[in-house]
């Protein structure tokens, strides 16, 4: 970013930065804002408050009960709290790290190495997998990881999410965008493939691999389907899983506080990563340098 | 005919040269390509087995009777031949697809690049950034809170807002009003659709280096938009095509918001898209082959619309 902007303030005829721009964003920003600032709201609005009418856009006696509650429905469960929420940190986490590893290495050789038999096939299938309802392949995956005798493990947490291909073709049409020659040179000079992959790929990428770990954590982190079908104890329960099924069903308008104390504490890690990582998405020196 | 034959003799022999010739060059590039293969190994492996082989399983299924309990039955094309000729909702369902994906997919995506070609001219960026990005990352829990927005009761906060601006008289159902149900479903889908291809958008864009629009300006590029056409868009192709890929899977693939906003089923199937009618049979019914023919039939519609986009992004076919 430090590197963009003075230069495109530079440029004369074509204004940067013009008010309209900023004035458009902020009004649609707030737009898009306002059902989440109503998620925090509504879960810090005390039981009498969320009964008012009309509906009030503020809290008059904001209170944190509605997380306490929560606390308390969840500790009545015989496995304490901290295991779900082990249990989430814990698979998020490894399935995060591994999977992005996974398809930077697989990424790499499918934009970069054209002429490699069957990359353009394998490129092609990764694309089509991505367009089949996963819904239908429930049944089989759960054959087969229960021939494999992971059920009820981490592995079975873990392990059938790094096989999707959305994160390939992320990181493949991301490495699309810079020019072979860069790596070429690099080859010249001698370097090995691992080489040119760790010290070439992964750090021009970096904006693209932040993104996707925020994505793929969003993904596992929110996912209630593996735990429900690959698991059978208690203690094996991720954090998602164990709130939904404390509220199942019950949309009733008096655990609307509680509803809204759960979204936002599942969302709140979510949207701290994305802040934290946001500097290598954001500001990038990546391409500066290659003219 | 008979004298054509030698000639096509001719060149059947000289294919069959080129084959082997072919056969050979193809080995040296592998035995050249060596370490890219390694690099792939690792996740072709974990595909394979978790998402290769449960597709193939499940499209195997979709010719079959199977209820989860009994072994799978073969019956042939008769799943198909239902849904197209018996079950209306499925017809329906199409419909109501159709006209969802077409509002948000398209709009989705030149609404995510738009934001972010804006967001990327200005030095403000974070707090733009995490305002537009954040509703993709509020999950099904959001419906609640979507929910009370558009409740059917005054409590509601539109209702609410309408009537003291004296525009309606009485609080609207839009949750359960035939007519706007699916409008509401599509501008919570719209809400929530600045996700992975609007980051990618960003990140593309600010790898473009600021000399090539330098030189677009000594080139005659006289305003923004010229800008953003001739320069901008081509550099951002790859991203291009992420985006659009992306937007054709989500407006098909949609369903939790939906259904926890408007209910399931929906009021006469007015919010009901192809991935409500395929849940239904998954597991409410468990008829997982009728099920499985429902997702390839969801599949080949995906394929084809995102291939036509691929082929209208790329000019040399090479993404």
């Amino acid at each position: 970013m430090g590197t963009l902007v003075p230069s495109l303030r530079r440029r004369s005829k074509i204004e940067r930065e013009p008010i309209w721009i900023y004035l458009f964003l902020t009004i649609v920003g707030t737009g898009m804002a306002l059902p989440l600032y109503l998620m925090v709201i509504q879960s810090i609005k005390p039981i009498e408050e969320l009964f008012l009418w009309p509906p009030r856009f503020y809290v008059m006696r904001p209170t944190l009960e509605n997380y306490t509650d929560l606390v308390v429905a969840a500790s009545r469960a015989w496995v304490p709290f901290s295991r779900y929420v082990f249990n989430s940190v814990f698979v998020t986490t490894a399935n995060v790290l591994l999977y992005v590893l996974i398809c930077c290495m697989a990424a790499y050789p499918l934009a970069k190495m054209r002429k490699m038999p069957l990359a353009i096939t394998i490129f092609n299938l990764c694309l089509a997998a991505l367009m089949f309802a996963s819904q239908v392949t429930v049944i089989p995956r759960y054959l087969l990881v229960s021939s494999l005798g992971l059920v009820d493990t981490y592995w079975a947490l873990i392990l059938p999410g790094l096989g999707g291909s959305f994160g390939v073709f992320f990181m493949k049409q991301f490495l699309d965008q810079y020019p072979d020659a860069l790596l070429e040179a690099a080859r010249i000079d001698g370097a090995s493939e691992w080489g040119l992959f760790t010290n070439v790929v992964i750090p021009l990428t970096r904006p693209a691999w932040a993104t996707l770990i925020i994505w793929q954590s969003m993904q596992v982190w929110r996912d209630t389907w593996s735990p429900m079908v690959f698991t059978h104890s208690e203690a094996m329960k991720t954090l998602p899983l164990a709130v939904s099924t404390m509220f199942s069903g019950d949309l009733s308008v008096a655990r609307q506080g509680a509803q809204a104390a759960a979204t936002f504490l599942e969302s709140a890690p979510l949207i701290i990563l994305f802040v934290i990582m946001q500097s290598r998405i954001i500001s990038t020196m990546a391409h500066a340098g290659i003219k | 005919m008979a004298q054509a034959n030698p000639t096509v003799v001719a060149r059947v022999g000289a294919n069959r040269l080129s084959l082997s010739a072919r056969l050979h060059e193809t080995w040296r590039q592998v035995k050249r390509h060596k370490a890219g293969y390694f690099f792939l190994a690792p996740f072709m492996i974990l595909f394979i087995v978790f998402t290769v082989a449960p597709v193939l399983t499940a499209i195997y299924l979709s010719f079959t009777y199977f209820n989860v309990l009994q072994p799978p039955n073969w019956i042939g094309l008769t799943n198909y031949r239902l849904l197209f000729l018996a079950d209306d909702i499925f017809l329906k369902s199409l419909h109501v697809t159709v006209v969802f994906a077409i509002l948000t997919g398209p709009v989705g995506f030149m609404l995510s690049f738009f934001i972010a070609w804006l967001i990327n001219q200005v030095k403000v960026r974070l707090v733009y950034i995490v305002a537009f990005f954040a509703p993709s990352l509020s999950g099904i829990g959001m419906a609640f809170i979507m929910r009370i927005f558009f409740s059917n009761d005054r409590y509601g906060y539109l209702n609410n807002w309408l009537i003291n601006l004296g525009i309606l008289d009485e609080p609207f159902p839009w949750l359960s009003d035939v007519d706007t149900m699916l409008g509401v479903v599509i501008a919570v889908q719209l809400w929530m659709s600045m996700g992975p291809s609007f980051l990618a958008f960003l990140a593309g864009l600010q790898q473009i280096d600021e000399t090539v629009y330098e030189a677009g300006k000594v080139d005659g590029v006289k305003n923004r938009m010229q800008e953003l056409w001739f320069i901008t868009l081509p550099l951002v192709k790859p991203q291009l095509v992420f985006g659009a890929v992306m937007a054709v899977v989500n407006s098909f693939s949609m369903f939790d918001i939906a259904s926890a906003m408007v209910g399931f089923p929906s009021p006469e199937y007015a919010a009901h898209t192809i991935m409500a009618h395929l849940y239904d049979y998954a597991f409410l019914r468990f008829e997982m082959g009728y099920a499985s023919a429902v997702s390839v039939i969801m599949f080949i519609m995906m394929y084809g619309l995102s291939s036509l986009f691929r082929k209208m992004l790329s000019t040399k076919g090479e993404y």
